[in-house]
Formats: structure tokens, C-alpha cells, sequence
């Protein structure tokens, strides 16, 4: 059969893959080359336009290439068969190759990652509970690392081991009792461990005992689209209260000033916190959900319309320690919003410092109150002399309405 | 496809169906059907082709991601004002975001995958005709295809498509003066989300009714395939789960639209005051999730029966520890219902149920992990044939820890602190949910072809889908767990404005290239599957020389499935490489008389009469036996 023979002569046979698969694409670029001069003469071929069309023809190209590639394997496999040499590409074991590999590439990319990427992560932790985070983060990073690297080794090597051999019979193997109840108790017993001390350090985070010579610094916190509203409580350590309703373009929290607790509540464009002291943030929103979240203290919790939420915690570093720990002299903490929240949700943020017990004081005396003279009249209250006696700062009304304006801008 | 007149004489309980002898037009086979086969199909390609629209969405926003600062004209040619300049707005941005999950998740991988292999599979599967009613059956996919609609069109609104997240959060998409998409585009997301759903209870109560009553002769339920099980158990979960999602979804309605107050309270929009008051927005964070966290064992438990069944038949070994694959399933049927709080860690939920959510939602790791350990034995000294489902159901395994063991890291309410809303959870859910359910639903159309098309695709195409897919999915989303890690929240349309984001700009670049990549790869999916329908090589009747029923049925795909009388089933589906056996597979329709040399003494389940004729078989015939 001259005919067999011909086909069984691989170069013959590759090179009229080849020869049919030139014509298929020289036929194939005229034919693109005539679709682009068409499309092209009508439409101002601006740079970027050229590039997106130069990519759809690089990738038809591609598809063209893979064609040219089965094909010419079909033909290899089809000679194979008719010289009688069995099938001609082993795919089992192709594929069982390229899993050993993908395991021994894929564990060192997760090498590379874990030593490359994990270099760039978040400073250690500037809170007392963020530290015991990390600690619980650290041993479940460990204890997944082992399972995950584990698993997946066994994973690949049965692939690669037990591909499929035309000798070889399967092993029976239905179950085996005790096996099972081995890896249900393993996992229960490691959970059990991460469950707990997950479930202490939780409470350790929201269950603070609190200790009266050391009561924390109350700071609301209000959010809106996309802003934050900080107000400090003054001399007297307590938030005022506030309403909704009060809500005007001079009130933009709704402070409620008949509380006399409202009356030296600071403005602050900042928020500014002493190292080593607990600050409790009374957290609520105005319009929409937005999540107040400190990454660098390991703090997070959502604002939400109609509830105050509490987050009660301790930093413990400078800003100006940070910049030495960091190396980076830019460093700076940051309150960013973490819940979508509207167009504006990628750049909702808050410049955070964290300082000295002395520098916090200085810097606290100067925040103007809330209570401007506008306000007074609303609110009926008494209105302040021109130089204003106000007890915390030293700026003059008009000063406050300023700031005022621009906080609202 | 030629219509068999099915004269079931025989004492069968499922005879009564008389599809044979109506005259079938274009409108009542291809379009209006009833056939439970014809509608996978209809499921399957309606759920790529919505799959295709969220992956190129995805393409868009990482495009945007990856050159915050370039622009691109043909954007503007294609979205015009979304683009204007050639860059996308962050509205839009935030609208691409939203429909890519929403319609991944509950398009893609509930109604492509379960409604696929669901209708596909159950009847074929537990030897039945049809589905309980098929009309019912016919409409759960007209309903889906009203969704669908429903959902695309917001596109073409001027306000465009909802863009609240997938999770619509209110009062964000409660207010439309919130954000532009909140508008009509919100209203047509919720009224797809009821179509949607009613499309899936249609459907679930369908797959437990013909589950429970139309199993042929002998398919008692510790027979079943995983498979079966697996759309069982999710049917029920869809079932009792997705009422409470409508019950939300009507009451959000009520709040944009009448007034009420469910969700909203002491809202203010710059100084204007809205009236609403007493509601609150974690309610329908409660609700959402109460069918949101079932939602994604809706997803990934089809996917686990399907790959169970693929890698026994693949390995040619019997799937290890069948009743622990099925209790296991259990209990993540029952335990997912516990677990939702675990989402609402940080909302200002009392901290106290924080706790309690943490414990159940570590709990529900134990059977995954038994499954993700019987899988690996199941492998262990099999002879593994890589077929493309193979492949990709290994690939469901590997995902499946990579993407769980993460979970471990976010279901502890003390991490999530840190981690909530960050880019950790978006790794974290694409490999668990998009990547391990996708591989699983790809698993299940390479397997599951010749069963609906009558042909084979092409396999080495098939390779090349899998290894480019794995390859970028890995690459895609394993950097972004670094991201979240460093704290940089999820959704933002550029990382421009905060400095410590700059760095992870390059990985930005890797990934969106990989994601790329990764799309065109479909291509050669998309290429295969749609030409393989058509011009694929003819299959025999048992390609894959499996044990369950479906390959008992001709390769014609007959309307009522078997010509003749429904097989009887004698034996689990699981006797690969059984011992003392010439084959290695036997399927399920053998009875044990015929396998004399094969049969173990547990296979007969304590009846005394066939152990005694299997004892005296074996007194005559196990020396020669021994000796071959």
C-alpha cells in the first residue's frame, strides 16, 4: 500500500500539515489585512485604537497557531495508529508530568509569594489587642501553611504516581473506619484550639472590665458620604448627645446643645490619639453604611445609620516610633472607609497620629468647640462676647465659623 | 433525535408517560420544552453565555484596576458616557463590580450549575422518566431566562445597573439619591432577584419530589450516586433559603418604593432629612445572609457530588468513604444555616453572637475536610485516565483547600477584624466559590457531553483549557490574599489615593494580564463546546465506562430516556476495579448473580438467603478462582 506508506513517512506528513496550515494563514493575513485597510480608512486610527486591533489579529493568530498544533498532532497520532505502533501520544502521562511540575513551580511561587509579597504587609500591630491578633494570626497562617502544603503535595504525587497504566488494576478500596475518624478528629481538635482562643481574644476585644484610674478617651466618630466627622469631648470627658433631626447646614452632626455635655465638644480635622491611653470610638453613620477601619491598630467596625456602635482600644506606638520601626519617614496611620459606600468609597479617609501624652494635650487645647455663636442662637443660648472666653481654645468666633465651614466643605 | 413512543407495559411505576405520541414542533423541542435533558441544555448554555458577559465585566474592572491612570477610547466606543475618555467612572466601576457577582453567583453557579446537572442528572441518574412535572420544570427556566433578561437590561437605562455590591446593602440601595445605581437599576435587580428565585424553587421542589418518589426499582437511597445527593441536599438548602431572600427583597422594595421604614432610619443626605424611621440596615443584612451563606453551599455542593463521581470513575476506583461523603454533606446542609453571622462579624452585631457564629462557622471546616481527605484517598493507588473533567476536578480539590483553608482564617470573628471587607476575603471567595465551583461545573460539561450532545469534545483542547484556566486562576488570586493582608479594602476603583496602595500596583498589573489570559483560554472552551455540539467525534454509549444509569441510555436521547422498561438497579454506584472481576467497572444494572466471582459478603446487606448461594458458589468455584 503506497498510499500507507506515504502517510507513514512522518516528514511527508508534517510538512503537508505545515505546507496547508502556510497557505490557511497566509490566506488568513490577506484576508485580516483587507478587513483592517477597510475598517481602518473610515476611522481615525488613533495609536491606542491601532493597538486593541493589533491585539485581536495577535490572538486570532494564536487560535490559529493552536489549530495548526492539534492538527499536526492528530496527524503525528493517526501515523502512529496506522503503523500499528499503539496511540501515539501518551496524555495520561503528559498530564501527570505536568502536575509533578505544576506542584514543584507552584511551591516555590508560594515561597516567592510568602517571602516577596509577605514582606509588604502591614507594620506589627500598634494596639494592645491588635498584638494578640497577629499572635492568633501567626499560628493559624502556621498551622493552614502546614495543611495547605500537605495536602496539595499528596495531591499532585498521587496525580503523578497513580496515572493511568494499562497493567495496572485500581485498589479496591471502599473505606476504612478508622482512617476516617482519624482526619474528622484531627481538624475537630486543631478548630477546637482556634476556636477558642479566637473566641477569648474576641471577648478580650469587646468585653473591656473598665478600670477607673484609667478611663478611656471617648471620640465620636460620624460618617457620611465621604467624610469623617471627629468630635473630641472637651473638658469634661463626655460626648454630647445628638439628633438627627437637629441636623442643619451650620449643625451638620445634629448636636443636640442642650445637653450640656455638648457644650465644649471639640471639632478636630484630625484624629489624634496618646499613646498608651484606651480610647473608645462611639461610631455612627448619617446617610449610608460606611466601615471605620484603622488597618495599623487592627481595628474595624462598621458605622451604620440609626446605631452607635463602640470600639473600645489601646495604641501603643507613635507616629514618630512607626517611622523608625518602618523605616519609612512618610509613614503616617489611616482611618479608610471598608464597606462600599458610594462613588467616592475608594478615597474616603482620615488622617490619624498617634503621640505623646504631652503633645496630645497641647494639641487638644487648641481644637475650637462645635458651639459656635450661630449655634448659641439656635439653640437660644447666651451668646459669647466677640473675644471669645471659650474655654478650651483661643481662637476668636469668627476663626470657629471658618473652620466650621471648611470641615463642611 | 427522533421521537420513540415509550408503550411501558411492563409493571413499572413511572409508565404513565405519554410523550410519545404528540408531534413535536421546533417551539415544543427546542424552545418550550419539557424535556428534562433539553432544559439542562437550555440551563447550561443560557448559564455560559451569562458567565462569558460577568468574566468580560471582570475583564473591565480590572483593566481598570491595573492602569488606573491610562486611558482607553474603545472603552468609550463600547460603554460611551461610563467611559467617558476612555476611562471607566467610578460609578460604573461599582456597577461592574455588582452584576459581575451577582450574576456569577447566583446565574452562573446556582442556575448554570445546579439547574444544568440538576435537571440533567436526577432523572437520568435515579432511573425516571422525566422530572416530577416537567411543565413546572419548563417554567423554573423561562423564569431564569426572565431574570437574566431583566438584570442585562439595566445596561441600557440611563441610570445604569444596580451598584451596591451583590450583597445591595442598604440604605446605599435603599436611597437612590445614594448612588446613581440605586435607582432603576436597583428596581430591576430586585425584580430579577424574585424572578430568580422563583425560578429556583420551581426548581428544587422538582429535584426532591422526583428525588424521593420516582427512583426506579431498587435505587434505594444509600445507592444513589454523590451526585444525586448533592443536587438532593442542595435543593432542599435553595429550598428552605431563598423564601428569605425574597421576604428581604419585598421589603426593600417597600422601603424605595412606599415609604416604609424596614431598613431605614435617622438618615440624613447632606442636610435633607429623610423621614424614615425605627428600621434598621442590619436587618437586611440578617436576612440577606440568612440565605446568602446557604447560597454558597448552594453553589460549591453540586460541584462536590460532581467531582466526587469524576474522580471515582476517573481513578477507576470507588469513591472513598461513600456514607462519610454523604454525612458530610449533612451536616454542611444543616450547619450552613447557623453559620450566616459570620458575615456580620464587624456590622456593630452584638459581639456576643459574634462568638457564637465563629464556633458553628468553624464546625462546618470538619466535613469539608473529611471530604477534601476522602477525595485524596480516593486517588490513592487508583489507575487515574486524565480526561479534561479529571483534570478540572482535581483542580476542584486544589481549590477547594487552598480557597477553604483561608476560611479557617475569616470564620475566626477576631481575624475578620482585620480582614473583613479587605482584599483577603475577595481571594479568599474566588477560589473557594469561583474557581472550585466553576472547575467543578466545567468538570461536569466535559463529563456529562456525550450524555447530552451525543458527542465527545475534543480532549486535547480540553487540556489546554484546563492547564492555561488553572494556571492564571492561581495566579489571579493567590497575590490578592498579600493585598488584604496589608489592609487595602475591597471595591475601590483606584488605589491612587492612598500612598501605601502604590506598591501593590505592579501586582495589580500581573493579575489583570493573568486574568486576561485566563479569559481568552475560554476561548478554547467556548470554541469546543460549540463546535463539538455539532461536529464533535459521535460517543459510544458509556465513554467514560461509568457505573451509574445515565450510561445505560441510548446515546439518541430519547424523550423518557430508556426505551423499554426503566433498568433496575442491584448494586451502589461505586464497583470500579472491583476484585475478582474481569471489567473494571460494573454497573449498577448488574445484578449480583451475574458477578458471582466479584461479590463481597457486605455487598449483600445482611439478606441470609443470597449470602447462603453466594457461600455455596464460592465452596465450588473460589479454588479455580485462586488458581487464575
Amino acid at each position: 500500500m503506497s498510499l500507507k506508506r506515504l502517510i507513514s513517512n512522518k516528514t511527508m506528513a508534517a510538512s503537508a500539515v505545515l505546507m496547508t496550515a502556510f497557505t490557511s494563514t497566509s490566506a488568513f493575513a490577506q484576508e485580516a489585512a483587507a478587513a483592517a485597510t477597510a475598517t481602518a480608512k473610515p476611522i481615525d486610527m488613533t495609536p491606542i485604537y491601532k493597538t486593541t486591533l493589533f491585539y485581536v489579529l495577535a490572538f486570532l493568530l494564536l487560535c490559529l497557531f493552536v489549530a495548526i498544533i492539534g492538527k499536526a498532532l492528530k496527524v503525528y497520532e493517526l501515523t502512529r495508529e496506522t503503523e500499528g505502533k499503539g496511540k501515539g501520544i501518551n496524555w495520561d502521562k503528559i498530564n501527570a508530568v505536568l502536575f509533578a511540575l505544576f506542584l514543584i513551580v507552584g511551591l516555590y511561587g508560594v515561597y516567592w509569594e510568602y517571602t516577596v509579597h509577605g514582606n509588604m504587609l502591614l507594620p506589627e500591630a500598634a494596639s494592645v489587642h491588635g498584638v494578640k491578633i497577629d499572635e492568633m494570626l501567626n499560628i493559624t497562617l502556621i498551622i493552614t501553611t502546614i495543611v495547605f502544603v500537605a495536602t496539595h503535595i499528596v495531591l499532585f504525587a498521587f496525580a503523578y504516581m497513580y496515572r493511568y497504566n494499562k497493567e495496572r488494576k485500581a485498589y479496591y478500596y471502599p473505606h476504612n473506619n478508622t482512617l476516617e475518624r482519624v482526619w474528622t478528629v484531627i481538624p475537630a481538635i486543631v478548630l477546637t484550639f482556634l476556636v477558642l482562643m479566637g473566641f477569648l481574644t474576641w471577648r478580650s476585644i469587646f468585653y473591656k472590665i473598665e478600670d477607673p484610674n484609667n478611663k478611656p478617651i471617648s471620640i465620636e466618630v460620624t460618617s457620611s458620604q465621604f467624610q469623617w466627622d471627629v468630635r473630641y469631648p472637651g473638658a469634661d470627658g463626655v460626648v454630647g448627645r445628638k439628633n438627627y433631626k437637629l441636623i442643619t447646614a451650620i449643625n451638620a452632626l445634629g448636636i443636640d446643645f442642650n445637653d450640656k455635655n455638648s457644650m465644649d465638644d471639640q471639632v478636630a480635622d484630625e484624629i489624634v490619639l496618646p499613646v498608651n491611653k484606651p480610647v473608645r470610638f462611639s461610631l455612627v453613620s448619617k446617610d449610608v453604611i460606611h466601615s471605620f477601619y484603622m488597618p495599623h491598630f487592627r481595628v474595624q467596625l462598621n458605622t451604620v445609620p440609626g446605631m452607635t456602635s463602640y470600639f473600645e482600644f489601646t495604641p501603643t506606638i507613635t507616629t514618630a516610633e512607626m517611622k523608625v520601626k518602618t523605616n519609612d519617614p512618610s509613614f503616617k496611620y489611616l482611618l479608610l472607609c471598608a464597606k462600599i459606600c458610594g462613588t467616592n468609597h475608594y478615597n474616603m479617609q482620615k488622617a490619624v497620629r498617634v503621640v505623646s501624652e504631652q503633645e496630645y494635650k497641647e494639641w487638644v487645647a487648641k481644637q475650637v468647640p462645635y458651639l459656635t455663636n450661630d449655634l448659641r442662637e439656635t439653640f437660644k443660648l447666651p451668646l459669647l462676647a466677640e473675644p471669645t472666653a471659650a474655654p478650651a481654645a483661643a481662637d476668636t468666633t469668627a476663626k470657629d465659623t471658618t473652620s466650621q465651614i471648611a470641615l463642611k466643605k | 433525535m427522533s421521537t420513540i413512543s415509550v408503550h411501558d407495559t411492563h409493571h413499572d411505576n413511572h409508565d404513565d408517560h405519554a410523550h410519545g405520541h404528540h408531534h413535536e414542533t421546533f417551539l415544543s423541542k427546542y424552545v418550550f420544552s419539557m424535556d428534562h435533558k433539553m432544559i439542562a441544555k437550555q440551563f447550561l448554555i443560557t448559564g455560559i453565555i451569562m458567565a462569558v458577559i460577568a468574566m468580560g465585566l471582570s475583564i473591565l474592572f480590572r483593566i481598570q484596576l491595573a492602569w488606573p491612570d491610562k486611558t482607553f477610547p474603545i472603552l468609550e466606543s463600547f460603554l460611551g458616557h461610563w467611559a467617558e475618555g476612555g476611562r471607566i467612572k467610578p460609578d460604573f466601576y461599582l456597577s461592574l463590580v455588582t452584576i459581575h457577582g451577582t450574576i456569577m453567583v447566583f446565574f452562573v453557579l446556582t442556575a448554570g450549575l445546579s439547574g444544568t446537572f440538576s435537571n440533567l442528572l436526577i432523572p437520568l441518574q435515579v432511573g425516571a422518566r422525566d422530572m416530577a412535572s416537567p411543565f413546572l420544570n419548563m417554567l423554573s427556566y423561562w423564569f431564569f431566562f426572565m431574570a437574566c433578561v431583566i438584570m442585562m437590561s439595566s445596561f441600557f437605562i440611563q441610570t445604569g445597573p444596580a451598584s451596591a455590591g451583590w450583597t445591595v446593602y442598604p440604605p446605599l440601595s435603599a436611597v437612590p439619591k445614594a448612588i446613581p445605581g440605586s435607582e432603576l437599576g436597583m428596581t430591576l435587580w430586585l425584580i430579577s432577584m424574585v424572578l430568580f428565585v422563583a425560578s429556583s424553587l420551581m426548581g428544587g421542589i422538582n429535584y426532591v419530589t422526583t428525588i424521593l418518589n420516582m427512583r426506579t426499582k431498587g435505587m434505594d437511597l444509600w445507592k444513589m450516586p454523590l451526585t444525586i445527593w448533592a443536587f438532593f441536599l442542595t435543593a432542599i438548602l435553595g429550598i428552605l433559603s431563598f423564601p428569605v431572600l425574597v421576604a428581604g427583597v419585598v421589603l426593600l422594595v417597600f422601603d424605595r418604593s412606599f415609604g416604609t421604614s424596614f431598613y431605614l432610619s435617622d438618615i440624613v443626605l447632606g442636610t435633607q432629612i429623610l423621614p424614615n424611621q425605627g428600621g434598621s440596615p442590619i436587618l437586611w443584612q440578617h436576612l440577606f445572609w440568612f440565605l446568602g451563606h446557604p447560597e454558597v453551599y448552594i453553589v460549591i455542593m453540586p460541584a462536590m457530588g460532581i467531582s466526587s463521581e469524576i474522580i471515582s470513575v476517573n481513578s477507576r476506583k470507588p469513591i472513598f468513604g461513600y456514607h462519610a461523603m454523604v454525612y458530610s454533606l449533612i451536616g454542611i446542609t444543616i450547619l450552613s444555616f447557623i453559620v450566616w453571622g459570620h458575615h456580620m462579624f464587624v456590622t456593630g452585631m452584638n459581639p456576643w453572637l459574634g462568638g457564637v457564629f465563629m464556633i458553628t462557622t468553624l464546625i462546618i471546616a470538619v466535613p469539608s475536610a473529611v471530604k477534601t481527605f476522602n477525595w485524596l484517598a480516593t486517588l490513592w493507588r487508583g489507575n487515574i485516565r486524565f480526561t479534561p473533567a479529571m483534570l478540572f476536578a482535581i483542580g476542584l480539590v486544589s481549590f477547594f483547600i487552598s480557597g477553604g483553608l483561608t476560611g479557617i482564617w475569616l470564620g475566626n470573628a477576631a481575624l475578620d477584624i482585620n480582614l473583613h471587607d479587605t482584599y483577603f476575603v475577595v481571594a479568599h471567595f474566588h477560589l473557594v466559590m469561583g474557581s472550585a465551583a466553576i472547575f467543578g461545573m466545567l468538570a461536569g460539561v466535559y463529563h456529562w457531553f456525550p450524555r447530552m450532545f451525543g458527542r465527545l469534545m475534543d480532549k486535547k483542547l480540553g487540556y489546554l483549557h484546563f492547564w492555561v484556566t488553572f494556571i492564571c486562576a492561581y495566579l489571579v488570586f493567590f497575590p490578592l490574599h498579600f493585598l488584604g493582608l496589608d489592609g487595602v479594602p475591597r471595591r475601590y476603583y483606584a488605589f491612587t489615593e492612598f500612598e501605601f496602595m502604590q506598591k501593590w500596583l505592579t501586582v495589580n498589573v500581573l493579575v489583570t494580564w493573568a486574568a486576561i489570559i485566563a479569559a481568552l483560554a475560554q476561548v478554547a472552551f467556548l470554541f469546543n463546546f460549540f463546535y463539538s455540539i455539532f461536529r464533535g467525534k459521535v460517543s459510544t454509549q458509556n465513554p467514560w465506562e461509568a457505573n451509574t444509569l445515565e450510561w445505560t441510555a441510548p446515546v439518541e436521547r430519547i424523550h423518557g430516556n430508556w426505551p423499554g422498561e426503566i433498568p433496575t438497579v442491584y448494586r451502589w454506584p461505586y464497583d470500579y476495579s472491583k476484585p475478582g472481576s474481569d471489567v473494571d467497572f460494573i454497573q449498577q444494572t448488574t445484578p449480583f448473580s451475574e458477578t458471582m466471582s466479584s461479590n463481597m459478603p457486605h455487598d449483600f446487606e445482611g439478606n441470609e438467603e443470597a449470602e447462603e448461594i453466594q457461600k455455596q458458589w464460592d465452596a465450588v468455584n473460589k479454588p479455580s478462582q485462586t488458581a487464575e
